[in-house]
């Protein structure tokens, strides 16, 4: 009886801020008209959003057992971990698997390997941003100003040199790496939250050298008619100027579907190439120094680390796969501006490695899947995607503040896992 | 039988603002020989190891660190990781481990610098070449030589951080004779340790000094350790040496008697129990 | 010349302005150590409330310019610093004691959500609101160009150094101004001699709220012109300001406001308009790189 009392009296005091809060913003609206401003009282809006917070304060008082237990414990992913720890090998042919054939499984539709396409962007500026904020332990907010390089690398040697996606893509690569060491090197000795300030700053200077430096960029207006990836020399047009398309090389009938599925591969292998890499310099001393650096960054000055040139090298090769995966963005758009590339992306790839664990590869996939579909699912409620984005961001840390799936393996072992016999 | 001096302080003098943290300090630490240096708390102590480790920059002073067939380092002015590649390890008095990783990967990191050269900065790791093996298994080798040194070796993948306090002292001296000092620095390595602990670690030190032939500078509270392994003792009190030489000879020093147990004269240190802080 | 004090007056007026909103991030910091990212989204809210109060009065007919500004002023740091207390109680406080990155997603979460909210339900347009106060004194005149300082900024410019000094008491003078330094020294020593830690918190938060609103209200009066997306930019350089002050130093932030409100100015008046955000976060790159603890913050001595 208690309990329920309780339970109600917190309700109702939360229902009572809720009602405070509501009061001025939900009830009362300012609009515009001719001859300035008037405004609206809403009084069901007003009663319908304080009722919410009841109901809800109630549901989570008498649910927060469930709620403490699965922040703990939750079945799933310790299963899933488990899982992943035992099998890593086939588990991870599998998700490979996966994606090879994922454009070929029914059901899958063109707006499916669209959507499938965006996610493995994010996934791969995840796993480009993880070396940096994961490995390395340097809070970058302005890791979109990196891509915004790569991206504007490409689209002006597509446009202006008529150079080809394949042949840009490492310079697109080198250009947002050689960006990464400009920007990083007077600023990395700065400790972890001056040092996200000051790459936020650098993501909204280059962002806005963007939009006004028209003779460059085209300013707001962006550029337009970036060259498309082709496969050896063969595009993904219904006709082209000279040479063979796709379909009239392998003589079938020309499809949309084509560019669209070639595009899903393409970023699928440059995102693979990454997690390849990460994986493997994870292993090597590069990769240790910048998990000691994260660890300890004073004991390792006094084992002989550079600290600055070992935290240089995680900024620029996260930079590089930023860049490389702003070239392919921009070849799939066929169209840039500013405006892709605002805070918010920024915001988004750096949720993405901290949802997934910090660190963790498979938990990034798990959450750039989850932060792209999330809004795709909530398209038709579209006026509330954001709100519901950005409450789902608080809801997760709240839930479960080390990520989907944090989790450390060490990078290499004496013993088989589990024993504590020699190899 | 000749001294190898290894490390030479003169005049070093570190100001923070108004406050004279040492003043005019002058000793010599030699190879093949353990070093302490010892004083009432305040005296100075970590400041001269930080100054030696390129934490701070001296405000005055010359501190020439010489390697047996080599070029002799001024380390007043040089970057800490530059002075550690030169040949100087060190401990912490807040032990510094990596926590979150593996207790075999602590003494890996600690062979950074070698491991980079030889996998030609991590490229021919990348690329799989062997010469980048090779190296990493003689990295693993060396570590399991100190790590059953220390009696560590069944932990050696268990998280640096989870392992007991005393174990995790050990480990840091391990990991900074993974990097292959000439000159060891260990900043109060008994702190916290227990009698049987301790005990082990004078061992080790002793053994360190004896097989690997290197020079240990020590900064200790527990006189057991000191008088015990010392074979030069440095006593700094208020940041200015007021004594220098062999054990024996320093705890009859009545300025360091003065300086310990106040104006009284007549007592000694030897009244003192070994083992308490002083 | 006469331009030069032109400037010289437009950058006081916005440095008061990047000042108040800089108090807020620098107490949040000085005493959890973390960046409240969803502090611009406060001062937003501030900026839409007093345009709602504004509108309201003019409906009911409250004309007497004093009396409305004060009701305004009220009602904007009331119903602001609620959604100050709101934010930290659900979005921080849990999160206090885990690791920084996961308070700093949240309030990223929390900014974005904020946002989105007062798009939902004040709608996308921007608002306008008619000039309050009007009218001005010419300071100067030379040839056509007259150097003019506005009541407005008259207004802002007193109001702000009476709120800093009110500030500077309560800090200084009264128990929760002591309780909030001892916070900031050793939060579990805090605890131990009977500091309510979790209301000091509070209300840090919600001082920093009311002074955002106190913000909110003079970007309404000086511009006029309100919306949803104003709190990002308008953060990230009071952000700016409490880093270039010293962040943690309540003086510092107030300076730090100051000097980045008149770069803006100047660098706008001078060089050009597009390029003044790029101006601000110039001089905090160079800030920070040769002078990290910022002009008035503690030395940061390493601790080996």
């Amino acid at each position: 009886m208690t309990a329920v009392f309780t339970a109600f009296k917190e309700a109702g005091l939360a229902s009572l801020v809720a009602f405070l809060l509501a009061l001025p913003l939900i009830g009362f609206r300012t609009n515009t008209t001719g001859t300035g401003l008037n405004f609206e009282f809403r009084w069901e809006a007003l009663v319908v959003s304080v009722v919410i917070v009841f109901v809800g304060r109630c549901v989570l008082t008498s649910t927060r057992g469930l709620w403490q237990q699965s922040r703990l414990h939750l079945p799933s992913f310790g299963y899933l971990r488990s899982v992943i720890d035992r099998r890593r090998v086939s588990f991870a042919v599998i998700v490979v698997l996966v994606a090879l054939l994922f454009p070929f499984m029914p059901e899958v539709d063109r707006r499916a390997i669209d959507l499938a396409t965006l996610v493995l962007i994010y996934v791969m500026l995840g796993w480009g941003l993880n070396i940096v904020v994961g490995l390395a332990g340097l809070l970058d907010l302005g890791y979109v100003a990196f891509y915004a390089v790569g991206a504007y690398t490409f689209a002006l040697l597509g446009t202006v040199y008529d150079w080809s996606f394949w042949g840009c893509l490492p310079i697109a690569g080198a250009v947002a790496a050689m960006f990464g060491v400009l920007l990083g090197y007077p600023v990395l000795r700065l400790r972890g939250d001056y040092l996200a300030i000051v790459t936020l700053g650098f993501g909204e200077i280059i962002r806005v050298v963007l939009t006004n430096w028209v003779a460059l960029s085209g300013g707001p207006n962006g550029i337009a008619g970036i060259p498309r990836p082709t496969l050896f020399g063969l595009e993904f047009t219904r006709r082209t100027r000279e040479g063979h398309s796709f379909h009239e090389y392998f003589d079938l009938p020309f499809s949309g579907d084509h560019r669209i599925t070639f595009l899903y591969y393409v970023i699928l292998i440059l995102a693979l190439v990454t997690n390849v890499f990460v994986l493997r310099i994870r292993k090597l001393p590069i990769g240790r120094a910048w998990e000691a650096l994260r660890e300890d960054e004073i004991a390792c000055r006094s084992l002989g680390i550079n600290p600055v040139n070992t935290k240089l090298s995680a900024f620029a090769l996260g930079a590089m796969f930023g860049g490389l995966a702003g070239a392919f963005f921009a070849s799939r758009n066929g169209f840039i501006s500013p405006e892709s590339f605002t805070f918010i992306e920024s915001a988004i790839i750096l949720s993405i490695v901290v949802l997934g664990g910090m660190g963790s590869q498979i938990g990034i996939v798990l959450a750039a899947a989850a932060l792209i579909l999330l809004p795709e699912a909530l398209r038709e409620f579209s006026e509330y995607r954001m709100l519901v984005f950005g409450l789902a961001m608080v809801l997760v840390m709240l839930w479960r503040p080390r990520g989907l799936l944090a989790h450390r393996k060490p990078t290499l072992t004496l013993y088989p896992s589990g024993s504590r016999t020699l190899k | 039988m000749t001294i190898n001096e290894l490390l030479r302080v003169e005049h070093l003098t570190m100001r923070f603002g108004g406050l004279v943290a040492i003043s005019d300090l002058s000793f010599s630490a030699a190879q093949g020989e353990i070093t302490a240096i010892i004083g009432p708390n305040g005296a100075g102590k970590t400041t001269v190891f930080n100054c030696l480790t390129g934490f701070y920059k001296p405000t005055v002073g010359r501190l020439t660190f010489t390697v047996q067939g080599k070029q002799p380092v001024y380390l007043e002015r040089m970057d800490g990781f530059r002075i550690a590649r030169a040949g100087i390890g060190r401990t912490f008095q807040n032990i510094r481990l990596f926590p979150a990783m593996s207790v075999l990967e602590n003494l890996i990191v600690a062979q950074h610098n070698e491991l980079m050269r030889a996998s030609l900065f991590s490229v021919a790791g990348l690329l799989g070449l062997s010469r980048y093996y090779d190296a990493e298994n003689e990295a693993i080798e060396l570590a399991k030589k100190w790590l059953d040194r220390i009696g560590l070796i069944s932990d050696a993948d268990r998280q640096a951080g989870e392992l007991p306090y005393g174990d995790q002292r050990r480990l840091e001296i391990a990991r900074a004779m993974c990097s292959k000092p000439a000159l060891l620095c260990l900043d109060e390595p008994a702190a916290g340790l227990n009698r049987n602990e301790s005990g082990a670690l004078n061992e080790l030190l002793r053994d360190i000094r004896d097989t690997q032939g290197i020079g240990i500078l020590l900064i200790e509270h527990d006189m057991s350790v000191v008088m015990n392994i010392s074979d030069h003792i440095v006593v700094l009190d208020y940041g200015q040496k007021i004594s220098d030489g062999f054990p024996t000879v320093v705890r009859h020093d009545p300025r360091v008697i003065r300086a310990y147990l106040g104006e009284e004269e007549d007592y000694d240190v030897d009244a003192v129990q070994p083992g308490l802080p002083c | 010349m006469a331009y030069f004090i032109q400037q010289l007056v437009n950058g006081i007026t916005l440095g008061s302005i990047y000042g108040l909103i800089a108090i807020g991030y620098t107490m949040v910091y000085g005493i959890i150590g973390m960046i409240n990212f969803a502090h611009g989204e406060i001062y937003m809210i501030g900026a839409f409330l007093s345009v709602l109060t504004f509108t309201m009065l003019g409906v009911t007919g409250v004309t007497w310019i004093p009396l409305a500004l004060i009701m305004v002023l009220l009602v904007a740091m009331l119903f602001t610093s609620a959604y100050g207390w709101a934010v930290e109680r659900v979005a921080y406080r849990p999160l206090r004691g885990s690791h920084r990155l996961a308070a700093l997603i949240s309030a990223i979460g929390m900014s974005l959500a904020l946002q989105n909210y007062v798009l939902l339900t004040q709608g996308p347009g921007v608002k306008a609101i008619q000039p309050i106060i009007r009218g001005g004194i010419s300071l100067y005149e030379r040839g056509n160009f007259t150097v003019t300082l506005s009541y407005v900024q008259i207004f802002i410019i007193l109001l702000t150094v009476v709120l800093m000094a009110i500030f500077a008491t309560l800090i200084a003078r009264t128990a929760l101004g002591r309780a909030q330094r001892a916070c900031e020294q050793d939060r579990g020593m805090a605890t131990l001699l009977g500091i309510n830690v979790d209301r000091t918190i509070s209300l840090t938060f919600v001082m920093g709220a009311m002074l955002a609103a106190v913000a909110g209200l003079m970007v309404t009066l000086y511009y006029g012109v309100i919306d949803f997306f104003m709190g990002f930019v308008a953060g990230l350089k009071a952000f700016t300001a409490a880093v270039l002050g010293g962040i943690g130093s309540l003086p510092g932030a107030m300076l730090g406001g100051m000097l980045l409100g008149l770069v803006e100015a100047f660098w706008a008046g001078y060089f050009s308009v597009e390029y003044k955000d790029v101006a601000s976060f110039g001089i905090l790159v160079l800030v920070l790189i040769f002078m990290p603890t910022g002009l008035l913050g503690r030395p940061d001595i390493e601790k080996v």
